[in-house]
C-alpha cells in the first residue's frame, strides 16, 4: 500500500492551520508554538522581524535568541534558544498584576492593556522568562541624532490598535508601560502568521492551534522529543521545544 | 521651635531643593533618566519605599505597646511613634508612586483592582492604615487641641480647626479617648503586620525569583520593620525630645534593649536564610546571597548592613548602652540610617541572575543591559532626596505644631482631680 507523503510547504500548511483555527470561536482556540533547536542557526532573523513588526523601541524586547557557547576551545559548539513569551497557562505575570492590566485571553494569549497599566513593573520581576520588557521612553535616534528618524516614530498596530510613541509625549502609552510578544496578534486576526515564523530561516520555527489535533503544531508538541523551559515551576508554558 | 527641629526643617529643604529638578525631570520625562531598566527592574525608589514603610509599620507596632498592651513607660514617644507612622507611611507612598511609569494611573488600584496581587491587597492595607492612624492621632490628640485652641495665634487657631468642635472635657472624657484609641491600636497591631507582611509577601511570592521566594522573607520584612522603627523612635525620644537622653533615660535605655532584642532576631533570621541559600549549589539561591557578600556592592552589606545598622549597635547596646542614654539614642541613630543597607539586599540581590542563563548576551540596550552594573542616576538620587526632603519637612513642623509631647496621662490626670 503506497505511503501517503506529506508534500506541502510547512508555510503553507501553518496557514491552512490557522486559517481553520479562525473559523472557530475564540475560545477554542489555543494558540502555541513549536520550536525546533535542531533547526535553529541562531541568525536572529526572528529578533529582527519581531522588532520590525511591533516597532519596538530600545530596551523593549519581546523576542531574543539566547547563544550558548558549550565546551572549551578548541572544541566548542554553539546552542541557540530562541525566546518569545511562553504565553503560560498559568501566567505569573498576569497573577501579580494589581490592577488587572494584563489577562490571558481565551485563546492562551497573555496581553497587556496599555491604557489601563499603571507601569509597575511586577509583572517583570514575576515572569520566570523574562519575557517582559518595560517601555522607558527610549528612542534609537531622538537625542543622538540631529533629527528623530522616521522609523523611530513609525506606529505600530499591536492589538490591531494604532499605537504612536512621540519623543515628546513620554507620559503617553506604551511609554511607561509594561510591554510583552502577543503571537502578533493583529497578524492573526487577518489570517497571518507572526512576524518571527514567517521569517525563520531554518523552518525552525511551527505556530499553530494546540486544540486542533490536525495542526502541525499539536503534531509536534506531542512529540517525545519536546520539552518546555522550566516545566517545574508549573506555568504550563505554551511555546514548546523541540531538542 | 526649637534648635534640633530647626536643623531637621533645613536639611529637609535643603534635600528639597537638591531633589526638586529631579523631580521636575521625573515628571517630564517619565523614567528616561533612570538608572534601572528590564533587568533590574525595581531599584532605588523601592528601596526607599520599603524602607519607610518597615519605619512606618515599626513605630506603629511600637506605639501599640503603649496604647493596645499598657506599657506605660513608653508613653512618653506614644503620640510621637504614631506621627512618625503617619509621616513615613506617606513618604513611603510618595517614592512607591513616583516609581510608576504611570503616576496618573495610581487610583486604577482602588476602581479595578486585581485581589490576586499581594500589592493591590497592600495599597488597601495601606489605606486603611493611613485612616486609621490619622483616627488614632486624632482621639490621641484631641482634647489637647481643645485646650491649646484657647492659646492665641496661628497654633491656637489650628488647633480649634483640629479640634472639631471637641470640647476639653473630663478626665472621664479622656478616659474614653484612651479606649478608643486602644480599640484602634488594636485593629492596627494585625492591621500592621498585615500590611508589612504583605509588602514581604509582594516580594515572597514570585516563583521567578528564588531569593525572594520562600516563607521566611515576610517574617523578615516583620522583624526588621520593628528593629528599624524602634531604631528611629529611640533615636527621636533620646535626640528631638529636649534632652530626651537625659530626661528620659530610663525610657530610652529601655527602648535600647528592646531594639537590641530585635536586632537579634534579625541577626537570626539573616543567618538562617544565608546558610540554608549558601549551602545548595543551585545558582538561583547562592548568586543573590555571593553578590551581596562579596559583590560589587560589597560594602552595602558589611558596612551598612553588618556593622552599621546590626553590629555596632549591639556591642554598644550590650555595654555602654546599658548605662548610658546618650550612647543608645546614638546607635539607634546609626541603625535606623543604615536600615537602608539592610534594605537595598532585600531588593536588588534579587535580580543578581537573569532569568534564563545567557539571557545578558542576547541583546544589550538602552533600559536592557543584563551586563551593566545598576548604579542609581543622580536624577534618582534627586528624587529620593525630594521625598526625603518633604518627610523632614512634614516631620519638623508637625512636631513644632502638633501636641506629640507626652501630657500628663489620663491616670494621672484622674489623680490630680482626686487629690483635689
Amino acid at each position: 500500500m503506497p505511503v501517503e507523503v506529506e508534500t506541502k510547504s510547512m508555510t503553507i500548511r501553518m496557514l491552512e492551520d490557522l486559517h481553520r483555527a479562525l473559523q472557530k470561536p475564540l475560545e477554542e482556540r489555543r494558540w502555541g508554538m513549536v520550536i525546533d533547536l535542531r533547526k535553529c542557526v541562531g541568525c536572529n532573523a526572528c529578533t529582527v522581524a519581531c522588532k520590525a513588526e511591533n516597532n519596538t523601541p530600545p530596551g523593549v524586547a519581546y523576542h531574543v535568541v539566547i547563544e550558548e557557547e558549550i565546551g572549551q576551545y578548541p572544541n566548542v559548539a554553539r546552542r541557540f534558544l530562541p525566546r518569545p513569551c511562553m504565553q503560560c497557562e498559568h501566567p505569573p505575570c498576569v497573577k501579580v498584576c494589581p490592577v488587572n492590566a494584563t489577562y490571558r485571553r481565551p485563546d492562551g494569549i497573555v496581553v497587556i492593556d496599555y491604557d489601563v497599566c499603571i507601569g509597575c513593573r511586577y509583572c517583570l520581576t514575576a515572569c520566570p522568562y523574562g519575557a517582559r520588557s518595560f517601555d522607558f521612553g527610549d528612542f534609537y535616534t531622538a537625542g543622538h541624532t540631529p533629527e528623530v528618524a522616521a522609523y523611530d516614530t513609525n506606529p505600530s498596530f499591536e492589538y490591531g490598535r494604532l499605537h504612536q510613541r512621540l519623543p515628546g509625549r513620554l507620559n503617553q502609552s506604551p511609554i511607561g508601560n509594561a510591554r510583552k510578544c502577543t503571537f502578533c496578534i493583529h497578524r492573526l486576526e487577518k489570517g497571518m502568521l507572526p512576524a518571527c515564523i514567517t521569517t525563520c530561516l531554518g523552518g525552525a520555527r511551527i505556530f499553530g492551534d494546540l486544540n486542533d489535533p490536525k495542526s502541525l503544531a499539536a503534531q509536534m508538541a506531542a512529540s517525545p522529543r519536546v520539552v518546555r523551559l522550566k516545566e517545574e515551576l508549573g506555568t504550563e508554558p505554551s511555546v514548546y521545544y523541540l531538542l | 521651635m526649637r534648635k534640633r527641629l530647626w536643623l531637621i526643617l533645613a536639611v529637609g529643604v535643603i534635600a528639597l531643593a537638591f531633589g526638586v529638578v529631579g523631580m521636575m525631570d521625573r515628571l517630564r520625562f517619565g523614567l528616561l533618566h533612570v538608572g534601572y531598566g528590564t533587568p533590574i527592574p525595581w531599584a532605588l525608589w523601592v528601596v526607599f519605599y520599603i524602607y519607610f514603610i518597615g519605619l512606618s509599620a515599626g513605630a506603629f507596632l511600637i506605639s501599640s505597646l503603649v496604647y493596645v498592651f499598657g506599657f506605660k513607660q513608653y508613653e512618653a514617644i506614644g503620640r510621637i511613634a504614631v506621627f512618625t507612622a503617619l509621616v513615613s507611611l506617606i513618604t513611603a507612598l510618595l517614592f512607591i508612586w513616583v516609581d510608576l511609569g504611570h503616576m496618573e494611573r495610581f487610583t486604577e488600584v482602588f476602581t479595578r483592582p486585581g485581589f490576586h496581587s499581594p500589592l493591590a491587597w497592600i495599597v488597601w492595607l495601606y489605606t486603611a492604615y493611613f485612616f486609621l492612624l490619622v483616627a488614632e492621632a486624632w482621639f490621641l490628640m484631641r482634647r489637647s487641641f481643645a485646650r491649646g485652641a484657647r492659646q492665641g495665634g496661628l497654633k491656637g487657631g489650628l488647633y480649634r480647626i483640629l479640634a472639631l468642635g471637641t470640647q476639653e472635657g473630663t478626665p472621664a472624657d479622656e478616659a474614653r479617648d484612651m479606649r478608643i484609641v486602644r480599640v484602634l491600636g488594636s485593629i492596627g497591631v494585625p492591621l500592621a503586620i498585615a500590611f508589612h507582611g504583605g509588602t514581604g509577601t509582594v516580594f515572597a511570592v514570585t516563583i521567578a525569583r528564588a531569593y525572594w521566594y520562600s516563607g521566611l522573607f515576610p517574617l523578615l520584612f516583620l522583624v526588621s520593620a520593628l528593629a528599624s522603627g524602634g531604631a528611629l523612635l529611640t533615636a527621636v525620644a533620646a535626640f528631638i525630645i529636649p534632652n530626651g537622653y537625659q530626661r528620659h533615660r530610663e525610657l530610652v535605655i529601655s527602648l535600647g534593649r528592646l531594639l537590641l532584642i530585635l536586632l537579634l532576631v534579625e541577626v537570626l533570621m539573616e543567618v538562617a536564610e544565608f546558610l540554608v541559600s549558601l549551602y545548595g549549589t543551585a545558582p538561583a539561591h547562592t548568586a543573590p546571597i555571593q553578590e551581596q557578600l562579596f559583590g560589587p556592592n560589597w560594602w552595602i552589606f558589611w558596612m551598612l548592613g553588618l556593622i552599621g545598622a546590626v553590629g555596632l549597635p549591639m556591642l554598644v547596646l550590650v555595654t555602654a548602652g546599658r548605662r548610658s542614654g546618650l550612647a543608645v539614642g546614638l546607635v539607634a541613630l546609626l541603625s535606623a540610617i543604615c536600615f537602608i543597607g539592610i534594605r537595598w539586599n532585600i531588593v536588588l540581590p534579587g535580580f543578581a541572575l537573569p532569568e534564563l542563563p545567557g539571557l545578558e548576551y542576547a541583546l544589550v540596550e538602552p533600559h536592557l543591559n543584563y551586563l551593566a552594573r545598576y548604579t542609581p542616576t543622580i536624577m534618582e538620587w534627586q528624587v529620593s532626596a525630594f521625598a526625603i526632603g518633604i518627610a523632614l519637612i512634614l516631620f519638623a513642623v508637625g512636631y513644632h505644631l502638633l501636641p506629640l509631647e507626652k501630657e500628663p496621662s489620663t491616670e494621672t490626670w484622674q489623680r490630680q482631680e482626686v487629690s483635689r
